[in-house]
């Protein structure tokens, strides 16, 4: 399916089996062998007892997307596994690993009609002193991927260097009867042999990326309250800000939490948050507030199910709305969305650079898909994106805040500043700062912030543009790589399509828009929500110069290439 | 606060801006306006290094009326603001102003927080039992039998003890006061911003339109028989027990205040990159 060739493998068990475990280091060995690759956890709500997966697809080449099916499925138990229902899905040819004491084979096994071996790993472990079942299943996946017991060890052992030589002794002990177990289970797929490359390589998630982002775009304050998915931006963010000069506070909620950056902001100092959606309905009220105020904020968003409490550990596109809409009255402001793990942190970094130059709110819409996925990525170059506000110095005379500047940034004065003293208000005020409800002042300042951010020039990364076929697939956010790789697949039927993907959501930019879009006949919208949100976005703020097909739907589970080809070859 | 005394060189027209106050004649907030200047003066802090906080409500106009830098919030979230103001900038005097329906209710639960938290900035409410922007809805102090519109023949629900909610969260220094007077009202502010930690400032503020029998509080407030306590059992009995009308410092813990630790260079960021490299 994939354009280059990938292996996928799914380790399944019941929550605290060790499954997750056994995918991230997987992932590890892989990547230290010189494969790219990509993992995600897939999960129920609860912390133990439910299920567990961990999910991964190893190539040569970069991998940004999970693929249509799996090829290897590691079965440690089977207890929950008929709860992922479509979530892994298999083909005939998928070889699927299953102890035979491990519970009922799922539907998911039985309807697709794959391969089954029997392997008794629960057995198996019991014979070793501490052994662990997931252990067995690690040495088992190696085996088949072609790795050596050492190599499917030095991950494992660096988890459990603090604790202790009999831990380590017990997993290898584990892998070594699993990678035994192996010997003689047919598996012909193959990695080919990784390309060598000079490249510094990472590996890390997205929302380890969003928070470097953070910090290499200048940000050195942060508060923070926990949401699933995005509380390990806040937990990577924690100790990183301290080594750098910042500082995190922990919120009693998300109200505070948005307040707390806007007031450090008004200090001087570069802020975010990080929520999902819940958090960002509850931050909407004070996001109007840094809008009218002129402070710069950085919120991301980490997109989870929605409404209302929704799907906590699942992605969903649906936050686009109230990220663009969500605010009252004319609230113009910044919305930005990565498309990929590494392209979190270069959006990070921009929207940061963006909120501080434009002296206006940015909201970040990631998703908990690139969010906790873990991925190889080349070093992200670094860029100029450093966040450096127009501030007031040296103030001499009458100092007028929000004074009606040519580009709309008007400087800010600092507290500390002598001179600039100014009152920050959610009020509609006179350039001065001073409440007032005039319709020439309501007018100038509305149009003050509009102006603002319309005029930037925001170069070429506003959008992905990729390819110049008469076809345009236009999607945005993770949903992007799911589309690359149809485009590559539908490119070998010999359907030339081109990729449009916005990353810049608002301010709108229509006149790129009708370049990126000139000569396209048909349009395809592809996006993960229930409600064509994106869709009805473009068409609000688009011209869309051809005709126009929709591929929506919601999550949980993620839009694949698969997907996204047959509607690109059912349109012909 | 500093090493060096610097009083009177400002003076408490330093901190008025020309901005004209709305407030009804006669509204308590007037005075605490001038309590404010006066404090500043005597505390001799340079405008520019004075933050006042605010949210949503008559009180919540005041810090335009001060020549200091000032932020005029949403409803109820002043606290949380100036907490993430002060954190980031420990050089600063901050100063949050609230009403008791901003403070207490909208914001109550930023009040108990702020109170644990502990940051070194001082909390003033001014409190006239109502919702006074409005035009007259009960507030979480307000009698339960006071008739409004919107609760006709009283809300029958037991008004919020601010004072003995600070104390057990853990508010380090504890005060009320009233509008009226001036010069004590300033004299216990100053008190206030000097005491490490979060402080809380009670100042009874008469609502003179929508509560004129809170004209009598001239009459009703009275010094406090017995000097502030730093035990917080006996605060807490003293603070239960008296008429509401108790004037002047009640309460001043010794807690340690609240400032996130800070280490490392602004430049570093290899350090952080090294944990993702293959």
């Amino acid at each position: 399916m994939a354009a280059s060739p990938s292996i996928s493998i799914a380790i399944v068990g019941s929550g605290g089996a060790g499954a997750l475990t056994t995918g991230d280091s997987l992932l590890e060995t892989a990547c230290d062998a010189g494969w790219h690759g990509l993992s995600t956890r897939t999960l129920g709500p609860q912390i133990r007892g439910g299920e567990a997966a961990g999910l991964l697809r190893l190539s040569a080449d970069p991998v940004a997307c999970l693929p249509d099916h799996f090829d290897l499925l590691v079965g440690i138990d089977w207890l929950n596994a008929h709860r992922f229902g479509a979530e892994i899905k298999l083909a005939p040819q998928t070889l699927v690993i299953s102890d035979p004491r491990g519970g009922e084979l799922p539907p998911m096994v039985t309807q697709a009609g794959a391969r089954v071996v029997e392997v008794p790993m629960k057995e198996m472990a019991k014979a070793i002193t501490d052994g662990r079942p997931n252990m067995i299943a690690l040495g088992i996946a190696a085996r088949l991927l072609g790795f050596t017991p050492e190599q499917a060890l030095a991950p494992i052992a660096m988890r459990l260097s603090s604790k202790g030589a009999a831990a380590i002794e017990a997993s290898k002990a584990g892998i070594t009867v699993g990678f035994g177990a192996a010997a003689g289970i047919d598996f012909d797929m193959q990695l080919p042999a990784p390309k060598p490359s000079s490249a510094r390589r990472w590996l890390l998630s997205g929302n380890e990326a969003t928070g470097l982002g953070a910090i290499r775009g200048g940000v050195r304050f942060a508060a923070a309250y926990p949401i699933t998915p995005a509380t390990e931006i806040l937990e990577w963010l924690a100790p990183a800000l301290t080594k750098v000069g910042g500082a995190l506070l922990q919120a009693e909620d998300e109200l505070a939490a948005i307040n707390m950056i806007i007031g450090a902001s008004f200090g001087g100092t570069p802020a975010l948050t990080a929520t999902s959606g819940p958090g960002l309905s509850l931050m909407i009220e004070a996001l109007g507030l840094a809008t009218s105020a002129e402070i710069p904020i950085v919120v991301v968003d980490v997109m989870r199910g929605g409404p209302s409490t929704g799907i906590p550990t699942k992605s969903e596109q649906a936050d686009l709305n109230i990220a663009v809409y969500g605010m009252h009255g004319d609230a113009p402001h910044l919305v930005l969305a990565p498309q990929s793990v590494s392209d979190c942190l270069f959006t990070t970094q921009w929207a940061t650079y963006l909120a501080e130059t434009l002296q206006a709110p940015a909201i970040v819409l990631s998703d908990q898909f690139m969010g906790q996925a873990r991925a190889a990525i080349e070093r992200p170059a670094d860029v100029s994106f450093i966040g450096a506000r127009t501030v007031a110095k040296d103030i001499t005379a009458a100092y007028e805040r929000y004074a009606l500047a040519a580009n709309g940034v008007s400087p800010m004065a600092i507290p500390g500043t002598l001179g600039g003293q100014y009152t920050a208000d959610g009020l509609t005020h006179t350039q001065r700062g001073t409440p007032t409800s005039g319709e020439g002042d309501h007018r100038a300042q509305l149009d003050k912030r509009r102006d603002k951010l319309e005029q930037f020039n925001y170069g070429d990364h506003w959008s992905s543009i990729e390819g110049d076929g008469d076809l345009a697939v236009v999607t945005w956010g993770s949903v992007t790589s799911a589309v690359r790789e149809a485009i590559e697949c539908a490119a070998a039927d010999g359907i030339k399509a081109r990729l449009v993907a916005p990353r810049l959501l608002l301010p709108a930019r229509p006149e790129q828009m009708t370049k990126a879009l000139a000569g396209v006949k048909r349009i395809l919208v592809v996006e993960q929500t229930h409600g064509a949100q994106f869709h009805r976005y473009l068409r609000a703020h688009y011209d869309l110069p051809a005709p126009v097909r929709a591929f929506n739907r919601p999550g949980p589970l993620p839009i694949t290439a698969g997907e996204v080809h047959r509607a690109i070859t059912e349109w012909r | 606060m500093t090493a060096v005394d610097t009083r009177n060189v400002y003076k408490q027209a330093d901190y008025k801006s020309d901005v004209k106050p709305i407030w009804c004649p006669g509204c308590g907030d007037y005075h605490v306006l001038m309590s404010f200047t006066r404090t500043f003066a005597q505390l001799g802090l340079p405008p520019e290094q004075v933050c006042v906080i605010s949210g949503i409500g008559c009180s919540s106009r005041i810090p335009a009326y001060t020549n200091c830098y000032g932020f005029h919030g949403v409803h109820g979230r002043s606290l949380a603001l100036a907490a993430g103001l002060k954190v980031t900038r420990p050089d600063l005097t901050v100063v949050v102003a609230s009403g008791d329906g901003d403070g207490y209710s909208i914001g109550g639960n930023h009040f108990l927080h702020a109170c644990r938290r502990n940051v070194d900035m001082t909390y003033v409410v001014m409190d006239n039992h109502i919702y006074g922007m409005t035009k007259g809805q009960p507030s979480p102090t307000t009698e339960p039998e006071f008739d409004t519109a919107l609760s006709p023949g009283g809300t029958r629900v037991r008004p919020f003890h601010p004072l003995v909610v600070a104390l057990a969260s853990g508010a380090n220094f504890i005060a009320r006061c009233f509008s009226g007077h001036v010069n004590e009202t300033a004299d216990v502010l100053v008190e206030a911003i000097r005491h490490p930690g979060f402080s809380f400032v009670e100042i009874l503020s008469p609502c003179v339109t929508f509560r004129p029998d809170e004209k009598a509080w001239k009459d009703l407030v009275h010094p406090a028989p017995v000097a502030a306590t730093n035990d917080p059992a006996k605060a807490a009995r003293r603070i239960m027990t008296d008429d509401g009308f108790n004037l002047g410092i009640l309460y001043r813990g010794s807690r340690t205040p609240y400032q996130p630790a800070a280490g490392g260079t602004h430049t570093d960021l290899s350090q952080l990159e090294k944990d993702f490299e293959l």
